[in-house]
């Protein structure tokens, strides 16, 4: 199949921000994840739990609170005092009103969901009207001295019934009028709302109980502690002939080592994160139906989309974290080996650029060019080009000046295979082509959203020969431009699964896509139809293990001299489709890392299918071909990551 | 179990056996293949795994084989007589039996064994045994007579026994048989008279042998049906006299008294012979395994087309022949186990329900040596009891009715049959009505405390406090220490004022003047005094404590109120509720109690893993707990006591060591820390690499 030299890169020191808040909305069976960084993340809990979206963060903005209203609207409140909606359509803050009650530590919705409650630091509690394009300040509740640090869930005041100095993290008011409580000294408390008095009480903790989130039904919820620990509690009859029911501690899980600040509760899981920046989906098995692969838990840990790019001209790698940019050098070798071989280095890597970004706002999407001579990135208010300059050992950086008013923010860019062009998707859904000069650069021209639409384009993917141009959003089908003649060419067939990775292959012009439901599909932009492989493997059908992976493919890549491979990857795999050989059926071994050496060459062909899979580098965050024999792979082991974060509540082993 | 599988014949053909059957099995140097010899003039090669003949030799028209061939394991021959007087010796390649070697001996040949790992021997119709290569360097050799004229050779066998063989015939002259032993390390020969015991009259009808070290295990089946056991030195005492040795009664009726031929016998292992015979007078021919550690039935299988009594067994395999077939049947035995051996009974009247496991004595029914008779005696009176009483429906009620008026010693005896039946669903439930029944006459009667009885009950494991309340109560008025301490273990749901108040008996004196009498009864004899003596303190009751004398200063109660004690710490409580009762014990008891706790405590702390030794000795945790539950009901009491006060004093300074001990601890589990964060650092710098990848 063939050998490589693979650059084995463990150097991007990337740290997941913790998660602060989640928010599950019923209706589109989404979750919104925000994290300490202020970053809002939307997983499509339908599509393969995919982030299909993404809200950049900003340095004084940590969101403390985070709700869905009105059916399909996402608010936000923290400790800047401001509450924030979001356009989930241009990926982009509607606006932001500050509620004038200093930093929001809480906030709630109405079960109608017309109205939005939020907490301040000065002790009090602001009604909010929601109209149809904006929120409207209606009432303040400020009876409380103290600052309100718990969430409301109803327009009640919440009596302090808590006898001991701790603080309240949150509460639950059920229809019944039962209140529930998780405190700091690790205890669960139903109250009596009516008369303010303790019904039960649970100790589950030695630490804090940080997060309580009610399913809708009210007959289970979900806590989460400080150690890590979420606890499962369901209303159970008391006999199985009484109506009279309790509510009852049933499971507790042990899926995070740090803080658990946020849970959430959907029909048929329980959803968690905190500190250790896992995203951690447990489904409940008894509200499963059919015991699929949705059955199983899921932990995200990793961002769906690229943080690297890469110069395969010189052998340059990009890496994107929240503030700032890195730019290294692959080293070299000149040895030879055999598979399994670690070469000795005739040349370490080299950290070449550290290019901090101005202001406060998180970068968006980075790209460096092929040619090794561009690097740009842009954050949500401004998008900058940088000119490299390479003089033997030195390299010298240029701001390209003036950019225009229009590039002022983009969700993703691109640069053409010879470097002369660069393409940028922008927020409002148009995408702009501009002809770099040497050290200046020309706007040739934008292509304008579909009349109607307002999505923003997430992912591009141009030509090697620089003459088609596809583009995707998150729903909507993939549309393919034709950069010569500045027009539309086509649009492949909306597909009911996010686009999670594009590529267009040299020569042949056919369009990989691939989906957030593991599909994997081919289209051919000349002929404006799906190609013959493609039909085949969609009337076969995928190998069930393939479809059975649980992180989307980031990344296709073609080889320069093998027109039938594609080469794709995900968090724990990496895979080169050889669509010359036999499609695998589910009763083939589809990951098979043994090398077949000693078998005759009848075996050899009869079992080899066109999948080739390797598994050792994981997590995966990155993989391209360099060129014909080499690749380049990004690890990010999770115990680099685990290293970086505060260390967990310690538990004492010894006495005292 | 052992278990009879699938037979399968070997010939298709019959083979030309006689009135007289086959005249053996034999195996040959290779696993899995047999020379198999009929009466006549054939000798057969089987493979049995592919159930077909190999190759076949006969003797000429008008001689006739008189001895089974067998291999030469040494040389890989064959080797067979014929005539009585001609050896022929051939190979697997040998076509023709004419042409083979042949040597003509000066005397009768009875037969010819050959094992693994010596020559093959030759043994005469007189008596001698004569190696084979010396017989046939020299084939002429005058051979001597060894038994007396009538006497004829009935049974012959080999044995290797410490790499020397060892050959067994037994012969019979005038009804009586005789045994002779002959090894070959020593080149000796002892002659034993075989006694028959009380069965006079019976005819031995089949032999077979088994050897340990000192013993040849000389089975008979007699034609009463029964198995008997006679045991024969390999190396006697006195190789000159003539002894006599006496048989045994192992297996009785395992074929009818009345079958006239037909049957043998065949040792399996240590524990299973097969028999092969009709079981009833009238019924058809079977194979069966008995286990004869625990005289069951194991399995068995009916041979309607009768069998020629004659019975081989290699390796898992048994051949017979069946019919005109020679019939291989492949068994297996698994090591005996009591609940192995409850298996089929032979007689039972009732297949469907009526399953009677023996209640088996293992001391008497593992000795079946010499003088077995009597627990013979006694096992077969017992099982014929144990259907009795099964027969009568349902057991627990009669128990019950038992229980109201019989005398203690009866109710055991019917406990005991009660306990040894199958467990039904409701186990418990009637465990718990009989301990309530029996307390029930316990209080009308105070006199009547069926204590071995219960003690019986309570070793079901099924008892529990709410299942009979008045159980603990019961022992505590009569200080039942042992029966409280069983308790304690057993219940999972002993009240927190019951506990204390057991807590109360074992401080009491009452146990201090108990203590000696029962001691002597209980003196270990395998004592060894340089045992620590925590050790002895953990142990329990019932797992004998030891003498007084070996209790040194430092453990402040004799080992058997430890035991007690221990039972208490293991006793699961709620502090709320046991502090009240606490605060009634006297302030001596309290004394003691917390000096044995700070003793254990103390011991504790002797070793890293903080765990005291013996079988489930009590956690730190449980000692600290009770400790300080103790000081918290009692302290008042306690710092006005001098001795308590000491001991007080004492333990806080021991405590406060192990304070610091413990942060110093800490101490070292950061540092330790640090260094795995050192060397985490250290696996940091192979952040990049170049490798090699082949994708296949």
């Amino acid at each position: 199949m063939g050998e490589f030299k693979v650059h084995r890169v463990r150097f991007f020191n990337y740290v997941p921000s913790g998660i602060r808040c989640v928010a599950y909305n019923n209706q589109s069976n989404r979750l919104a994840v925000s994290r300490t960084d202020g970053t809002v993340e939307i997983y499509n809990l339908s599509a393969n739990y995919f982030q299909e979206k993404f809200f950049p963060g900003h340095e004084s903005r940590g969101t403390e609170a985070l709700c869905w209203a009105k059916g399909q609207r996402l608010f936000s409140a923290g400790l800047n005092g401001e509450i924030i909606e979001y356009d989930l359509q241009a990926l982009n803050i509607k606006y932001a009103i500050d509620a004038f009650g200093g930093p929001i530590w809480s906030m709630a919705v109405s079960p109608c969901g017309s109205q939005l409650l939020v907490g301040c630091e000065d002790g009090s509690v602001k009604l909010l009207q929601i109209t149809p394009d904006k929120i409207q300040f209606e009432r303040n509740f400020d009876r409380q001295k103290r600052s309100a640090v718990h969430k409301m869930l109803v327009d009640r005041q919440y009596m302090g019934v808590s006898k001991r100095k701790c603080i309240i993290w949150g509460v639950a008011f059920l229809s019944d009028g039962t209140v529930i409580s998780v405190d700091s000294a690790g205890k669960v408390q139903f109250w009596d709302s009516a008369t303010g008095t303790l019904v039960k009480n649970h100790l589950i903790a030695n630490a804090d109980v940080q997060s309580i989130a009610v399913s809708d039904q009210e007959d289970s919820f979900v806590v989460g502690t400080a150690e890590g620990t979420v606890f499962h509690f369901q209303l159970v009859s008391v006999t199985s002939s009484s109506s009279e029911k309790q509510w009852v501690r049933t499971k507790p899980f042990q899926h995070h080592t740090h803080d658990v600040r946020a849970v959430a509760h959907s029909p048929t899981a329980l959803i968690s994160g905190g500190t250790d920046t896992h995203l951690v989906i447990r489904p409940l098995m008894e509200k499963v139906e059919v015991k699929n692969y949705d059955a199983a838990l899921r932990k995200i840990t990793f961002p769906h989309r690229r943080l690297i790019s890469c110069s395969k001209k010189r052998h340059l790698l990009l890496f994107q974290f929240a503030h700032h940019l890195e730019l290294w050098r692959l080293g070299s070798t000149v040895a030879t080996g055999k598979n399994g071989d670690t070469l000795p280095l005739s040349k370490d890597a080299d950290h070449l650029l550290h290019l901090k970004a101005k202001g406060p706002e998180n970068i968006i999407c980075s790209c460096i060019s092929p040619c090794g001579s561009w690097i740009a990135y842009s954050t949500t208010s401004r998008f900058f080009l940088y000119r490299l300059n390479y003089e033997r050992d030195n390299l010298s950086l240029q701001r390209v000046s003036k950019m225009p008013a229009f590039l002022r923010s983009a969700l993703q860019i691109l640069f053409s295979e010879d470097s002369t062009k660069l393409f940028v998707a922008s927020n409002q859904g148009s995408l702009h082509i501009i002809r770099l000069l040497e050290g200046s650069f020309k706007h040739l021209h934008t292509f304008q959203p579909q009349s109607g639409t307002v999505e923003s384009m997430c992912l591009l993917a141009v030509s090697p020969d620089g003459n088609w141009l596809a583009a995707s959003g998150t729903s909507a089908g993939v549309h393919v431009y034709n950069v010569k003649h500045l027009k539309l060419h086509c649009t492949v067939p909306a597909y009911n699964f996010p686009v999670t990775a594009l590529a267009i292959a040299p020569s042949t012009n056919n369009l990989v896509i691939a989906h957030s439901d593991q599909q994997v599909f081919e289209y051919s932009i000349p002929e404006k139809k799906y190609t013959e492989w493609s039909r085949t493997i969609q009337k076969q059908g995928f190998h069930y293990l393939w479809l059975q992976r649980d992180t989307p493919i980031t990344h296709i890549s073609f080889h320069p001299k093998r027109p039938m491979h594609i080469l794709l990857h995900d968090a724990y795999m990496f895979c080169i489709i050889d669509k010359s050989l036999p499609l695998p059926n589910d009763k083939t071994l589809l990951y098979n890392p043994l090398p077949p050496t000693n078998e005759s060459d009848v075996i050899r062909r009869r079992t080899a299918h066109a999948f080739k899979i390797s598994k050792i580098y994981k997590p995966l965050l990155f993989m391209d071909l360099l060129d014909e024999r080499t690749l380049v792979a990004v690890e990010r082991p999770l115990d680099d990551i685990i290293a970086q974060l505060p260390p967990p509540i310690k538990k004492k082993k010894f006495g005292t | 179990m052992a278990a009879l599988q699938g037979e399968f014949t070997l010939s298709a053909v019959p083979l030309g056996a006689g009135p007289n059957g086959l005249l053996g099995v034999e195996q040959s140097d290779k696993t899995d293949q047999f020379l198999v010899t009929d009466g006549g003039r054939t000798v057969i090669l089987y493979k049995v795994s592919d159930q077909k003949p190999l190759g076949s030799w006969s003797v000429k028209q008008g001689q006739i084989i008189t001895s089974p061939a067998v291999c030469n394991f040494q040389t890989g021959e064959f080797i067979v007589v014929h005539d009585n007087k001609v050896l022929r010796i051939w190979n697997n390649e040998d076509v023709n039996l004419d042409k083979v070697f042949k040597a003509t001996l000066s005397a009768e040949i009875y037969r010819i064994h050959s094992v693994q790992g010596t020559e093959p021997l030759v043994l005469f119709k007189e008596g001698a045994v004569r190696g084979l290569e010396a017989l046939l360097a020299e084939p002429q050799q005058k051979i001597e007579t060894v038994i007396s004229d009538d006497e004829v050779i009935k049974w012959t066998k080999v044995f290797m026994v410490y790499k020397h063989p060892v050959l067994i015939f037994i012969t019979e002259k005038h009804g009586n048989h005789f045994a002779y032993v002959q090894t070959f390390s020593s080149q000796t020969l002892s002659k034993y008279t075989l006694l028959l015991g009380q069965e006079e009259k019976c005819v031995i009808q089949n032999f077979a042998a088994s050897v340990d070290r000192k013993f040849i295990s000389l089975m008979s089946l007699s034609a009463d049906g029964c198995v008997y056991e006679t045991l024969i030195p390999i190396h006697p005492s006195d190789p000159e006299q003539n002894q006599t040795v006496v048989r045994s009664l192992l297996l009785k009726a395992v074929v009818s008294g009345l079958a006239r031929s037909g049957v043998a016998l065949a040792i399996l292992d240590h524990d299973h012979v097969a028999v092969l015979g009709p079981p009833l007078p009238a019924s058809k021919e079977c194979l069966s395994i008995w286990n004869t550690k625990f005289q069951t039935l194991q399995t068995s299988k009916e041979l309607p087309q009768g069998t020629s009594g004659q019975l081989w067994y290699y390796g898992e395999n048994l051949f017979m022949l069946h019919g005109k077939f020679l019939t291989v049947i492949p068994f297996k035995c698994e090591v005996s186990s009591l609940a192995g051996a409850l298996g089929k009974l032979k007689h039972s009247q009732d297949p469907g329900t009526h399953t009677v496991p023996l209640f088996v004595n293992w001391e008497t029914s593992q000795g079946c040596g010499f003088g077995s008779q009597n627990s013979e005696q006694s096992k077969r009176i017992l099982r014929r009891r144990k259907i009795e009483v099964s027969v009568q429906p349902p057991a627990s009620e009669q128990l019950l009715s038992t229980i109201k008026k019989e005398s203690e010693k009866h109710i055991e005896v019917e406990l005991c049959k009660f306990l040894a039946t199958k467990r039904t669903p409701d186990f418990h439930t009637v465990i718990g009505d009989i301990v309530l029944e029996l307390l029930g006459r316990h209080k009308a009667e105070p006199s009547f405390y069926p204590r071995n009885s219960l003690m019986q009950l309570m070793q079901t494991h099924v008892l529990s406090y709410s299942l009979c309340p008045g159980l603990m109560e019961a022992a505590l008025e009569r200080t039942d220490v042992q029966m409280l301490q069983l308790c304690l273990q057993h219940f999972p749901d002993v009240p927190d004022s019951v506990t204390c108040a057991c807590l109360k008996v074992f401080l009491s004196d009452s146990v201090q003047e108990e203590k000696m009498d029962e001691q002597t009864e209980i003196l270990q004899n395998g004592f060894n005094p340089s045992e620590q003596n925590c050790d002895n303190c953990d142990r329990k009751l019932n797992k004998k404590p030891q003498h007084a004398a070996e209790e040194t200063v430092s453990c402040p109660v004799v080992p058997k109120r430890a035991a007690l004690l221990n039972a208490i710490l293991h006793s699961a409580y709620s502090e709320m509720f046991l502090l009240p009762h606490l605060k009634d014990i006297p302030a001596q008891h309290v004394t003691l109690f917390l000096q044995y706790l700070y003793f254990l405590y103390l011991k504790c702390n002797e070793n890293a893993t903080m765990t005291l030794p013996g079988l489930h000795p009590p956690t730190l945790n449980q000692i600290m707990d009770w400790m300080c539950l103790l000081l918290d009901a009692n302290f008042t009491v306690v710092v006005m006591v001098p001795e308590a006060k000491k001991l007080l004093l004492s333990l806080y300074k021991f405590v406060k060591s192990q304070v610091c001990i413990c942060s110093e601890l800490n101490k070292i589990e950061v540092s330790f820390r640090e260094l795995q964060k050192l060397n985490q650092e250290k696996n940091n710098r192979e952040l990049y690499s170049i490798e090699v990848l082949e994708l296949f």
